[in-house]
């Protein structure tokens, strides 16, 4: 799977320690994505399939969700790789936030 | 070659005449300003080694433009609305001071992509010459277009789906018409280059 999202690996490790105090480590995080005009639904279904590696389907399908329901989850974990994905889906232009599924 | 992108060789390829080249590459020299205008870091030497050892900024940009290339990374925590103590504003703060320089690092490096190829190819007059992009060019192009997109955007107001359409509609000597033209032709120049690199993934 392709990543050209430059990652700093320092950063990481320091907000690896920092993001390890998390209280409720059963529930997980999740990245969504919102829908905006600008984005082609055509650059939205790539960066899914580019990104995350999804299926032709199955990155369709999210980018339709996106697109008719406002947003969408992409991802579940933990939260320092949701803050990973979210920070991809800046890298890409695509507007993401991550939150507890709670 | 015509004038949007094609799939050529793994990657893509399009034409371009002397006025579209040095069109684009205003557009990207001007995305590197502004990038570079937040939080007033310049490309110089002293700059980046300052940049290197200073941690990032915490607050979203005002202007709105740069908000969408720079956004908030937490804006609701879900019901509990507070996690480890902290709220939405303090969580994207701290995620901004670790991630943005490197998100406009990578803004600027995809513009700079942009620059160079269409320095190399330098058409001349309506003379149409045909720049050859590699698969990680097409990525940084993808992304600069992205950006460019993103910016104009905001400044011509689209924030439903059908702004854009409405925004054709304006008589040609309304101020904001040469940009919609610019935003339709980076459109097309967008779609076309993902559904080259489409065909190869």
């Amino acid at each position: 799977m392709p990543m050209p999202v430059r990652c700093a690996a320092a950063v990481e490790t320091e907000r690896a320690s920092a993001a390890a105090e998390t209280a409720d480590p059963d529930v997980p995080w999740i990245t969504l994505v919102h829908n905006d005009p600008v984005n082609l639904m055509s650059y939205v279904a790539y960066v899914f399939q580019s990104y995350f590696g999804f299926s032709e389907a199955k990155a369709n399908q999210l980018m339709l969700d996106v697109h008719h329901k406002g947003r969408a989850v992409v991802s579940s974990g933990t939260r320092e790789e949701m803050e990973r994905d979210v920070q991809a889906m800046h890298g890409y232009g695509l507007w993401a936030t991550l939150r507890q599924d709670r | 070659m015509g004038r949007y992108f094609e799939a050529a060789d793994g990657g893509a390829a399009a034409s371009f005449d002397e006025f579209e080249a040095e069109l684009l590459r205003a557009y990207a020299e001007h995305m590197i300003e502004f990038i570079d205008a937040r939080e007033g870091t310049g490309g110089t030497a002293e700059d980046l080694i300052a940049s290197a050892f200073s941690e990032g900024p915490t607050e979203l940009p005002g202007d709105p433009a740069l908000a969408r290339l720079f956004p908030d990374a937490y804006t609701d925590l879900g019901p509990d609305s507070v996690v480890d103590g902290i709220d939405a504003a303090a969580a994207s703060a701290e995620f901004r001071r670790y991630t943005e320089h490197d998100l406009r690092a990578r803004k600027r490096d995809d513009a700079q992509a942009v620059i160079r190829s269409l320095e190399a190819l330098a058409p001349e007059g309506e003379e149409r010459a045909t720049l050859h992009l590699k698969p990680e060019e097409c990525r940084q192009w993808l992304g600069a277009l992205n950006d460019l997109r993103l910016v104009l955007a905001s400044r011509l107001e689209i924030v439903e789906d059908e702004d854009f359409e409405e925004l054709l509609e304006l008589p040609d000597d309304d101020p904001r018409s040469p940009l919609v033209l610019t935003y339709g032709w980076l459109t097309a120049l967008q779609d076309t280059l993902v559904e080259a690199l489409m065909q190869s993934l």
